[in-house]
């Protein structure tokens, strides 16, 4: 794009580049009125004994220097390259590029257009969107949630059917489309023994620890008053879009001792970004429905 | 006419006259564009300076080399913005001195890297990529969790002032507050969370 900030500069590109090549055309000129000279030399003298001739360049040489004159000139007449003139054929970069972007547009609407306007269910069978929906998971979500789709901590596994903001085909979609937001407030208020006593109730949940004893039961207490249940619910279920399961086995960031006490002391704040506005409404079906069918696997098998 | 002899032997003219050859690229192609509107205004009103924790974030970005295997420039291309979101233009980098371009891509591009991933995920990346990036070969950037020090962030912003950027008085005196308390790791997510976000990330 040439906008300059005044005319000036467009005479300046203008005046120096066909400047340039008629000093070329000028030069080539004189050269070809030079003539061989027999036998005489330059002067310089090279290893002992090298002498140069001097000669003017040969006629073929010169030649192929004209025909470069000659490109240029009508390289100039035909694309963008004089100040603000855009050449005849009116070729920009980003004119190829969208170009380049319809033809892929239109290849793409081709390819898969009959797919778009499926339910994601039936999208989820098909093996062409399962192989267009895999390269896309490894493009744009494979980063956080792993070429294995299983995860890594804080960042969720998405072939089990565990879900935190919901496992349906609609809900999968809306979150690669708007993205989510999830905090987790620090409870470090409550004191390290607080703490403590809610982190064994936690893993009591689940059952990785016992939960007939007195820190069970203190750590309940605590559980029930101190606000834990407003999101994660009385009996610790979680609520989906609000708060994950506790009595799973499945943990987001981990289940141990030391990672639970982090946990509750420090709070936890993550987010999935958005990536409708980058994807396309088109894409983030496929996506949606690649997502959709990580886990279905897992349900066929446990319903077995 | 002058000989190739006189020349050849005229250091001093063979200087002069060799600088002349070689300028005319630069003249034509470089020199203009100093004077663009495209190249020399914020491509939109989201195009701000950096604030002073991006601003020291950055300065971390080329004291660790990030730039010796990350680009900043999403080309035209197809295979480009598929991947990275909107190309890059001119007015995007209008603050950056010096800009962060590259061209050597051992690494993704990271024009567009802002709002892409979340916090978090950049934390535990720049301390070990392999934590969630298991096939990752960037280096662990470990150090970074450490009280940010940046003694001079108001002469850079003084020093960015003078070459075009427009603090304005009370961002250079609040300097100091707004980085205060932060850690390198932070000012570093700071910067690549700002970097791309003024142009949509549609394809």
């Amino acid at each position: 794009m040439s906008d300059f900030n005044n005319n000036f500069w467009n005479i300046w590109v203008i005046v120096i580049t066909l400047g340039g090549i008629l000093f070329c055309t000028l030069l080539l000129w004189t050269q070809s009125r030079a003539r061989n000279t027999k036998g005489e030399v330059t002067g310089h003298l090279w290893d002992e004994n090298l002498e140069e001739y001097n000669n003017p360049m040969p006629n073929w040489w010169r030649w192929l220097f004209y025909l470069t004159i000659v490109f240029a000139l009508g390289y100039l007449a035909l694309y963008p390259g004089l100040g603000t003139f855009a050449g005849n054929k009116g070729w920009t970069s980003v004119g190829q590029y969208e170009q380049e972007r319809a033809a892929a547009e239109a290849q793409f609407k081709q390819a898969y257009g009959g797919l778009l306007s499926q339910n994601i269910e039936l999208v989820a069978n098909d093996p062409k969107a399962h192989e267009v929906g895999e390269r896309m998971f490894l493009t744009y979500c494979a980063q956080c949630h792993g070429s294995d789709a299983k995860g890594a901590k804080g960042f969720p596994n998405l072939t089990d059917n565990d879900w935190l903001w919901g496992g349906a085909p609609d809900q999968i979609k809306e979150t690669i489309t708007k993205g989510r937001t999830a905090a987790m407030p620090s409870f470090a208020h409550l004191g390290p023994q607080k703490i403590k006593d809610v982190a064994y109730y936690v893993r009591s949940l689940s059952g990785v620890v016992n939960a007939n004893t007195p820190e069970a039961d203190r750590g309940k207490e605590v559980f029930n008053t101190a606000g834990c249940t407003a999101c994660h619910g009385p009996q610790g279920k979680g609520n989906i879009g609000l708060a994950p399961n506790l009595t799973d086995k499945t943990w987001l960031y981990g289940g141990r001792d030391a990672t639970l006490i982090e946990t509750i002391t420090k709070g936890r704040n993550n987010s999935m970004p958005a990536f409708g506005e980058f994807l396309g409404e088109d894409k983030v079906h496929l996506l949606a429905a690649y997502v959709y069918s990580l886990s279905q696997g897992n349900r066929a098998e446990a319903g077995k | 006419m002058i000989s190739h002899e006189k020349i050849e032997k005229n250091v001093g003219l063979l200087i002069i006259l060799s600088i002349l050859t070689v300028s005319f690229g630069g003249l034509v192609e470089i020199v203009p564009l100093f004077f663009q509107k495209s190249t020399t205004t914020p491509a939109n009103e989201l195009v701000k300076p950096y604030d002073p924790l991006r601003l020291a974030g950055r300065d971390i970005y080329i004291r660790e080399g990030c730039y010796n295997c990350h680009s900043q420039m999403i080309r035209p291309f197809r295979a480009e913005t598929e991947r990275y979101g909107h190309y890059s233009v001119a007015g995007e980098f209008v603050y950056d001195h010096p800009f962060q371009w590259g061209s050597k891509r051992t690494g993704p591009d990271l024009a567009r890297v802002g709002g892409r991933y979340s916090d978090l995920w950049h934390r535990e990346h720049l301390l070990n990529p392999r934590n969630v990036v298991p096939e990752s070969n960037m280096p662990a950037y470990y150090w970074l969790d450490r009280p940010l020090d940046d003694p001079h962030i108001k002469g850079k912003m003084e020093a960015l002032r003078k070459v075009g950027v427009p603090y304005t008085d009370e961002e250079i005196a609040g300097a100091f507050d707004a980085i205060k308390g932060k850690t390198e790791l932070e000012a570093l997510i700071a910067y690549l969370q700002g970097m791309g976000t003024a142009i949509k990330q549609t394809r």
